[in-house]
């Protein structure tokens, strides 16, 4: 009698159960598709006028170029036994994930300003599907400047890891890193409003978060106090993750699961975050 | 009796106020609109009409006083509100890197339109507003009159209840808000969708709207129809200008700030 109650207690519950959890499955499955709606119209965007990425070719290519080249002839820095284009290759690369991403909030100014970022949210799309997409467009953006600096790094003669695991592995660390910083970005957006004090605080950050990082030098060689704000920036996990998986004889100091339980974590944070706060940019 | 009130309202507001720091841009409006109406919202540049309709469709929280729409609150029920309605803002909003089809598309997804009828219900939204020819062109070669009409197409692809037009026919020419007119009448004709506009164009109100509010400095300045309006200033062939000045004073000095008249004008640029 008892057994037979619980039974029919736990067959009540499962039929409860079973339309909630469709629910929430047909709502997560909304969820991604708008997420992705966002992001296909970034490809598209980039198929209409693809000028905008070659004219992104340049600041890698001065990089590599110039500096790069310079500072192989004066083999100042321990970079573990690499040559040192090899070591900065990855770096340059996370510099163009970083300065690709971290302007990305000016277009949502201009999306205000034009009236696209009203109607999206007058839409009836979750606020943080339409964060994330935009922090996947920024990703998109970033993959295609990640294959510049690869041929850059080719030409250069760099030792690349073709694994297409390592292959994944790094797409995963520029769609990552870009949709960090691009979110950090939008997040500044929302607070301040205008393109000029957007562009004023942009410029501020980036060359701090560049330096401040082991892009193009190890951390060991700075001292101590930047060590400890090196450590706390986000790219130093990004370029350490990229270095570990692009180059052939490439080492991670950290270990990859750290640098990528940091940036996933970081990224999730600034998405909620940024959700709670993109309604404001329209206000 | 007179329609828009009662049972038949779709849109009402109860004391709705807004202020921004020391300004009070809407002040406790208490409106009702009826289903089915073309209502108008009259004002000035600066009177506080994209205040109210940025409320209505849960843009911006009210300061104090509530709204409900087709019978959702806007604040407690802002995702249903949303399910309900289509806005097409003051500014010129389609995205110009795109192409009119794919101006739809992105709303039609996120809209939730059944996969099934995605296809159907854009070509019939594009030809409804004879953008047929222009579907696969990028928006940003369009004339100010065709991203108006695509803006309207893409607001009605969900079917919403009430279509928000917020100065639909801000800097177009003639010709293009004559257009516009034309098919805001037929959306209403063929879907029966409540359509709530604000403008400053008296004319405007005159031949498309069946109810208007005069909205002065963030308060209800008068209500009804045209021609009740304009009966009630005593003046035989009043014209609505005629309406507004008695309301609004001729102070048509407008509370607008330096920041939105460059808007307005670059959103006139844009459209010339
Ligand atoms: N985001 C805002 N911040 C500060 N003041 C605002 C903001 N939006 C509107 N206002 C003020 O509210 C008043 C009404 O503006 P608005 O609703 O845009 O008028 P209208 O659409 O009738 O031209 C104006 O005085 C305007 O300066
Ligand atoms: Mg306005």
């Amino acid at each position: 009698m008892k057994l037979r109650e619980r039974d029919a207690l736990r067959a009540g519950s499962v039929s409860w159960a079973l339309p909630y959890l469709a629910h929430s499955l047909a709502a997560i499955v909304r969820f991604v598709d708008k997420t992705l709606t966002i992001a296909n119209l970034e490809v598209r965007k980039l198929r209409h006028d693809p000028t905008d990425l070659a004219s992104r070719a340049v600041q890698p290519a001065l990089w590599l170029l110039v500096f790069g080249q310079v500072f192989s002839q004066v083999r100042a820095i321990p970079t573990g036994g690499l040559p040192y284009i090899d070591f900065m290759a990855p770096g340059i690369l996370a510099q163009s994930v970083l300065f690709i991403s971290i302007f990305y909030g000016i277009s949502i100014i201009w999306e205000r300003d034009l009236g696209i970022v009203q109607k999206l949210l007058v839409s009836p799309t979750p606020r943080t599907a339409l964060v994330l997409g935009k922090a996947l467009s920024a990703g998109i953006r970033a993959f295609a400047q990640a294959l510049i600096v690869y041929a850059l790094a080719v030409l250069l003669g760099v030792q690349m890891n073709w694994n297409p695991l390592a292959l994944a592995g790094v797409v995963t660390f520029v769609l990552l890193g870009a949709g960090l910083f691009s979110t950090v970005s939008l997040i500044i957006a929302c607070l301040v409003k205008t393109r000029e004090r957007f562009m004023g605080i942009g410029q501020v950050l980036t060359m701090p978060l560049f330096f401040a990082s082991n892009a193009i030098y190890p951390i060991s060689l700075m001292p101590g106090w930047l060590q400890v704000i090196a450590h706390l920036n986000p790219l130093s996990y990004e370029v350490d993750g990229l270095r570990a998986l692009m180059l052939a004889g490439g080492t991670s100091a950290y270990g990859l699961a750290l640098d990528l339980t940091i940036l996933l974590g970081a990224a999730t944070v600034v998405v909620i975050i940024g959700g709670r706060l993109y309604p404001r940019v329209a206000t | 009796m007179e329609p828009g009130h009662d049972d038949m309202a779709i849109v009402e507001t109860t004391a709705l106020t807004r202020r921004f720091d020391a300004v009070v841009a809407v002040d406790a409006l208490t409106m009702s609109v009826g289903t089915g109406e073309v209502f108008g919202l009259l004002g000035p540049n600066g009177a506080g009409k994209t205040t109210v309709v940025k409320m209505l469709t849960t843009l911006l929280p009210p300061t104090s006083g509530s709204a409900t729409v087709a019978g959702f609150d806007i604040v407690r029920q802002a995702g249903e509100v949303r399910r309900v309605i289509g806005y097409v803002p003051q500014l010129l909003s389609a995205d110009g890197d795109l192409t009119g089809y794919e101006n739809l598309w992105v709303f039609a997804k996120l809209y939730d339109l059944p996969r099934a009828e995605r296809e159907a219900r854009i070509r019939d939204a594009l030809a409804f507003m004879g953008l047929l020819g222009a579907a696969d062109k990028l928006v940003r070669t369009y004339s100010g009159g065709m991203v108006r009409r695509l803006e309207i197409a893409e607001s009605m692809l969900h079917r919403p209840r009430v279509l928000f037009l917020d100065e639909p026919t801000l800097g177009l020419d003639p010709l293009a808000r004559q257009a516009v007119w034309e098919h805001v009448e037929q959306l209403r004709a063929t879907y029966g969708t409540t359509i709530f506009l604000t403008t400053h164009y008296m004319d405007e109100a005159d031949s498309l709207c069946d109810r208007v509010a005069i909205l002065h400095r963030g308060t209800m300045a008068a209500s009804g129809t045209p021609a009740d309006l304009k009966a009630a200033i005593g003046k035989a062939e009043a014209t609505l200008d005629d309406v507004f000045k008695h309301y609004a004073g001729d102070a048509l000095e407008t509370m607008e700030t330096y920041r939105e008249a460059a808007r307005t004008r670059r959103t006139a640029r844009r459209l010339g």
